[in-house]
């Protein structure tokens, strides 16, 4: 098999001098596919996901975009290497209007970026109806929106989204997965990480189960929702 | 007629003063509210930068001035004024690479920051006093009034005069130009944005690429173009003393935290809601109740509520109060 277009390669990792909370952890995402991160709490997923964008330190292990090795670079080299992230909490900048967020997001563009812009209004049409209006004043499922149209305003070649569906209602929830799949579909790889173990391996094509920051299970999103294993510990039989 | 002379009254020594201090006060307090809301700290070093912009602006006046140039009515000092901003740029970026530049890479704490502006501050303060001297300097030239008193009462027919004076139109007519740029730049400005976003979370205006050395670069010389206007526009108002810049920091403070620190729109609303607190409580108002009052009932005292020496008093009381009831200030400002 080739290598993957993004991966994180048996990492050993930890926040400054603390101890490892990465072990021997391997996360990969193929081109045009959704890769999902779940666990339980305190497993390490976005721990896992962070190391792949350099906000850890990493003590083994490599970091692998379109096979060049970027394990050296930080958080904002990676950016322009063509990885997006969207973090978990304060995604977006909550006094700029949802239009200036966007234009932030393409900071680092020096071409024109209205064709981005028109892209993304196309795929989140609410935020074309509030592209005036401050982020903040947006509800949680818009600012998701906000925020991963943010960081799609770069022209990602992959994106990681760190548990996009938190603290969501479940109406919107269905909606953002919709609006994840359409990501997807316009061909950028996703690498996300979900607590909504179910529904997130419903709709992807690799599935990582991580354990106290080890690999426990990995396989086809729809493997493990068959494995008799991850549901009796995971998706509640 | 009282009534019109008491109106008159009232605008010549509270109005009009209040309007002209409470824009000097309000650019003084746009720069601590962006260095606030910028670079996380609380400048204490303010009012001596201050003073340092007006002391170069001042230098430059009276080289000018024994070079024989000069704009006419209006004072020199303008004609200096970019040299000062200039001067303050130049001593700000080199006090940011040498001193807050080693803290920032440290991450310290906001609190070791204004701590280290204090610093900075005493170093300001002396190198003004070693170059100027500590002593009152006077530099306005050119008119003196837009329209004097004498002028005003043979033009009216009014027992009370209205004088304005050129530096008080000057310093408004400034502060409004200044504000409409700054908002603007800090609006409509792909840099300005930049600047917003940083402040606003600089974790994730760092995923987007925007390079904090440059913002902070950026907010360094805008804060030092806003305190030497500020400096020069109260300098030319009242009189230049290093001394008097650094008292005016507890009402510029005043002024940033009442308004919601961190927000331009409030830092300027906070400086007139300083200026005319001080101007109205140190004012002697029996003249304008001799005015408005029925003949027996006229005050025998001077009615004023705070003498002039106490008038600091004024913006510190407002300050407590606005941070036990508001501590985010009147406009939606960050905590302190």
């Amino acid at each position: 098999m080739s290598e993957p277009f993004l991966i994180g390669d048996a990492m050993t990792a930890g926040y400054g001098k603390g101890p490892d909370i990465l072990h021997d952890c391997t996360i990969a995402v193929n081109k045009g596919e959704i890769a999902v991160i779940v666990g339980p709490n305190g497993a390490g997923k976005s721990t896992a996901m962070k190391a792949t964008f350099g906000m850890l330190d990493m003590r083994g292990g490599a970091v692998r975009l379109d096979g060049k090795d970027i394990t050296k670079l930080s958080p904002q080299d990676r950016v322009i290497a063509g990885m997006g992230f969207v973090p978990q909490n304060a995604n977006v900048f909550t006094s700029l209007t949802v239009q200036e967020n966007l234009e932030m997001g393409a900071f680092i563009r020096t071409d024109d970026f209205s064709d981005t812009m028109t892209q993304i209004y196309d795929l989140f049409p609410i935020l074309k109806e509030k592209r005036n209006q401050e982020a903040g004043e947006l509800s949680g499922g818009q600012r998701q929106q906000v925020a991963v149209g943010r960081a799609l305003m770069t022209q990602p070649k992959v994106l990681l989204l760190d548990e996009p569906t938190a603290g969501v209602s479940p109406i919107v929830m269905d909606e953002l997965f919709d609006r994840i799949i359409e990501v997807a579909r316009t061909g950028i790889p996703i690498l996300m990480v979900e607590q909504n173990a179910r529904q997130a391996l419903e709709i992807a094509d690799q599935g990582y189960v991580l354990v106290q920051g080890r690999n426990a299970f990995t396989g086809t999103g729809k493997d493990l929702l068959n494995d008799p294993e991850v549901r009796k510990s995971f998706l509640g039989g | 007629m009282d009534f019109l002379n008491a109106i008159i009254a009232i605008s010549n020594y509270v109005l009009v003063p209040g309007i002209a201090y409470g824009s000097q006060l309000a650019l003084g307090a746009l720069g601590v509210t962006l260095i606030y809301g910028i670079l996380r700290f609380s400048n204490f070093a303010h009012g001596d930068t201050m003073a340092f912009g007006a002391m170069v602006t001042i230098l430059f006046t009276w080289l000018f001035q024994s070079m024989g140039i000069s704009l006419g009515p209006l004072p020199t000092a303008l004609l200096a004024l970019p040299f000062g901003i200039l001067g303050t740029m130049a001593l700000l970026l080199l006090t940011d690479r040498l001193v807050y530049r080693f803290y920032r890479e440290q991450k310290a704490k906001p609190v070791i920051f204004v701590i280290v502006s204090l610093g900075v501050m005493f170093i300001m303060n002396g190198l003004v006093r070693f170059i100027i001297g500590p002593g009152n300097q006077r530099f306005a030239d050119g008119e003196r009034f837009i329209m004097s008193a004498r002028d005003f009462k043979a033009m009216t027919g009014l027992r009370e005069g209205l004088a304005i004076k050129t530096t008080q139109g000057l310093t408004v007519v400034t502060a409004v130009i200044v504000v409409i740029a700054l908002f603007w730049f800090i609006n409509r400005t792909r840099t300005g944005k930049s600047m917003r976003a940083y402040s606003d979370n600089e974790d994730l205006a760092l995923l987007s690429g925007i390079n904090p050395e440059r913002v902070v670069m950026y907010t360094w010389m805008i804060v030092a173009a806003l305190t030497t206007i500020a400096g020069v526009l109260y300098g030319l108002d009242k009189s230049f003393k290093p001394f008097t810049y650094f008292q005016l920091l507890l009402p510029i403070f005043a002024s940033a935290i009442v308004g919601g620190l961190g927000n331009p729109l409030g830092a300027i609303a906070g400086g007139f809601v300083i200026a005319f607190s001080e101007v109205t409580i140190t004012y002697a108002w029996k003249k304008v109740l001799v005015y408005l009052m029925p003949t027996n009932l006229e005050p025998t005292g001077l009615v004023q509520l705070l003498s002039t020496d106490y008038k600091f008093a004024v913006s510190f009381v407002i300050l407590i109060v606005v941070l036990l009831f508001r501590p985010t200030g009147l406009f939606k400002g960050k905590s302190v």
